[in-house]
């Protein structure tokens, strides 16, 4: 499966929303190749976060295919997506913020709990084992994101920084071989958005993950993105690497208007 | 305070019941409380486990559903439909009635294990999104709704009525001389077991079949459908002498065996809660709350929110059906009109007195509702009819000034969520901890 270099690992073709009559996505295409860093900018209300959604089996997908590492997960449940190995965050923080840090991260180990309902409610000794191994493992992805302190405490208590950091723990929790971080840097500041740069990079390599990432701050996409993909209007207007983006007159005319993008020339 | 902390909670738990009820049934034997006092006290802990039900679907599961009352009705009609046979045999057999119920149920999971292979939830959703191309999206989960109950329906008249015909003939067959060979007394004891599980079970079942269409609900969407179930099995209960004539229907059943005492309830109580406990404080539960908090993040964490919402839903259900049962065998006679859908208000307002999502808050709220609204029964002649102004304003100010109820969502002794930490350095220090928890009651009140 690993280390056999550039395998794909999403395939998507011709994925088309409508929202009733309105046209949200229009024939979105994307081949992400193992351990990519992929970016998919664009201006508000492009359908960066609908395309998230439908990959990630939250919307139906009007028509066209989703291939994830060669099943075809069109419309499959969000669940089902999940277990196949996608991992997700949100542009607004979606914790559980009645459970404490721990559990947000320990929820992502049920599916694959060594422990029945029965044994929890007998207390048996599978129960302590299976719970008692989530517990660690969790404990871990805690200590590599510095929230170990805060475990017993509410997610809803957490400072916002935190709050981030802890939604994308928990999402590297679900064991994904794909990480789709919708606006990681949305309401960071200059000094967190490098920090978030770094971890980034930094969990690419330790859980050697292949990340797509949807994100309004150039610094971010332009920094650490190895190429882009930019739509408006829910249509691809540009492919390439952050230097061609930064130079092509659509993504510009797309941002800045086209009298802005006129006077730029 | 760290003592205690050392000692498991198992121990604490077994501790607390046997002394609360030795001292209790020495109350009972010495006189010190009348008789009416001893029903009030059992009454608030049959209503505990009913609430603690609710507070599964509500508190736990977040799921806005009225109708608690209906499986309270199920659970209570149910077993005393089963005991009452023991004694009078009014279907011609003392297993009767037993094995009419087993019947019932072993249909019914039938029906459900064929309905669950069928996988016929996914399919609908499948089924609504193909049409919603063809028709307008509220057509489209009008027909797929439509379809769904009457898919289920099918199975459950056909696999149901099969699988529940050959259960009944077995139960009849063998269940005399089962039940014959053991002393009167203790036969009646294990049939009131058997018919307070099967009671539990029969409201599990109703509950599971009935949240399979309506829990892709939410919110006030959910409270009306299954107001809407609360409503036909009042119906049901008013007419349902024209099925079985023991029941008598809008006479209200009369002559149930009076069998339940103050070890059965708290014996039950007990059980119940520290399943309860044992329930949500596991994988499982976790995942409920999870659901709760949100549902997409959760479906995103890979669990399947669909069906932890039935999961929360069925198991509430189980908890109004037993709690039925102990009431049913406490009064000794049901009338519809004590599970009207306004009755399940009741259980409402305990879970929200004493504390969403707390199961301490929970019991408390059941007994002082019993106490307020039987307690004030002690009042002078002359102000006995204000009873119905001072428990109304005593809910208005703990609202007014406590909206996240007695408890909120706090736990007192075993039942409190047990820490992860301990054996770390690096757990949360004690300040951090306290401040964490006066910004979390601040900024639920």
């Amino acid at each position: 499966m690993q280390s056999n270099g550039n395998s794909t690992v999403l395939k998507i073709d011709g994925l088309t929303k409508f929202f009733g009559g309105l046209r949200a996505v229009h024939d979105f295409d994307v081949d992400i190749k193992e351990s990519e860093l992929v970016g998919l900018i664009g201006p508000n209300g492009a359908g960066k976060t609908t395309i998230f959604n439908m990959i990630t089996g939250i919307y139906p997908v009007s028509s066209g295919r989703v291939m994830f590492q060669n099943n075809n997960i069109t419309d499959l449940p969000a669940h089902e997506v999940t277990h196949l190995g996608i991992g997700r965050t949100f542009q607004n923080i979606r914790i559980f913020p009645k459970l404490t840090v721990l559990d947000n991260v320990r929820v992502a180990y049920h599916p694959h709990a060594s422990y029945n309902v029965f044994d929890g409610i007998l207390r048996s000794p599978r129960f302590g084992r299976g719970e008692k191994e989530m517990t660690d493992r969790a404990r871990q992805f805690l200590s590599v994101f510095g929230l170990e302190k805060y475990q017993d405490s509410l997610a809803s208590n957490l400072p916002y920084g935190e709050q981030r950091r802890m939604e994308i723990a928990r999402a590297l929790a679900t064991e994904p071989d794909l990480l789709l971080l919708d606006e990681p840097a949305a309401g960071m500041n200059p000094g967190e958005i490098v920090e978030l740069m770094d971890l980034i990079h930094f969990i690419r390599d330790r859980f050697d993950l292949t990340i797509l990432l949807i994100e309004h701050q150039m610094r971010v996409v332009m920094g650490i993105c190895e190429w882009i993909t930019v739509i408006d209007f829910g249509e691809i207007i540009a492919r390439g690497t952050p230097k061609e983006i930064q130079n092509n007159p659509k993504v510009i005319e797309a941002y800045l208007g086209s009298r802005a993008a006129e006077e730029l020339k | 305070m760290k003592s205690l902390h050392r000692i498991p909670t198992w121990v604490q738990a077994l501790i607390f019941f046997l002394v609360v009820g030795v001292v209790v049934q020495m109350a009972f034997a010495q006189g010190w409380l009348s008789e009416y006092w001893q029903q009030i006290l059992m009454a608030g802990t049959i209503l505990a486990v009913s609430a603690l039900g609710l507070n599964l679907k509500y508190g736990y599961g977040g799921l806005f559903a009225i109708g608690h009352a209906a499986f309270y009705g199920i659970g209570a009609y149910a077993s005393a439909l089963v005991t009452k046979d023991w004694t009078t045999q009014w279907s011609g057999s003392p297993v009767g009635g037993l094995a009419g119920l087993l019947g019932i149920e072993a249909g019914f999971i039938a029906a459900a294990v064929v309905i669950s292979l069928l996988d016929i939830g996914h399919r609908r959703r499948r089924l609504r999104e193909r049409l919603e191309e063809l028709v307008s999206p509220f057509e489209a989960s009008v027909l797929t709704t439509t379809l769904t109950i009457l898919v289920a329906g099918v199975i459950l008249v056909v696999v149901g009525g099969g699988v529940g015909w050959l259960v009944r003939r077995a139960v009849l067959a063998v269940g005399p001389s089962l039940f014959g060979v053991l002393p009167e007394a203790i036969a009646q004891q294990v049939v009131f077991l058997v018919a307070l599980i099967a009671g539990a079970i029969l409201a599990a079942l109703v509950g599971f079949v009935v949240g399979l269409p309506l829990l892709n609900l939410t919110y006030d969407y959910l409270c009306i459908a299954t107001l809407g179930f609360g409503i036909i099995t009042y119906v049901f209960f008013n007419n349902a002498d024209q099925l079985i004539p023991t029941m008598k229907g809008a006479r209200g059943m009369v002559a149930i065996p009076r069998l339940t005492t103050w070890p059965w309830v708290l014996g039950v109580f007990a059980v119940a809660i520290i399943v309860m406990r044992n329930f949500i404080y596991s994988s499982t539960g976790r995942a409920i709350l999870a659901v709760r908090d949100d549902l997409t993040a959760a479906d995103t964490m890979g669990i399947n929110s669909y069906q932890y919402k039935v999961l929360a839903y069925t198991v509430g259900c189980a908890y109004a059906g037993l709690a039925g049962g102990l009431y049913a065998h406490l009064y000794a006679f049901l009338h519809p009109s004590n599970f009207t859908w306004l009755k399940s208000i009741d259980p409402f307002v305990m879970v929200v007195f004493g504390g969403v999502g707390s199961m301490t808050g929970t019991t408390m709220g059941a007994y002082v509702f019993v106490t307020l609204l039987e307690g004030l029964r002690v009042l002078p002649a002359e102000l006995i009819d204000w009873r119905y102004v001072i428990y109304p304003l005593i809910l208005l100010f703990v609202m007014l000034f406590r909206p996240q109820g007695i408890m909120g969502t706090s736990e007192l002794g075993f039942l409190k969520r047990p820490k992860a930490a301990a054996e770390e350095p690096e757990k949360v220090s004690a300040s951090e901890k306290a401040t964490s928890e006066s910004t979390a009651s601040g900024s639920e009140g």
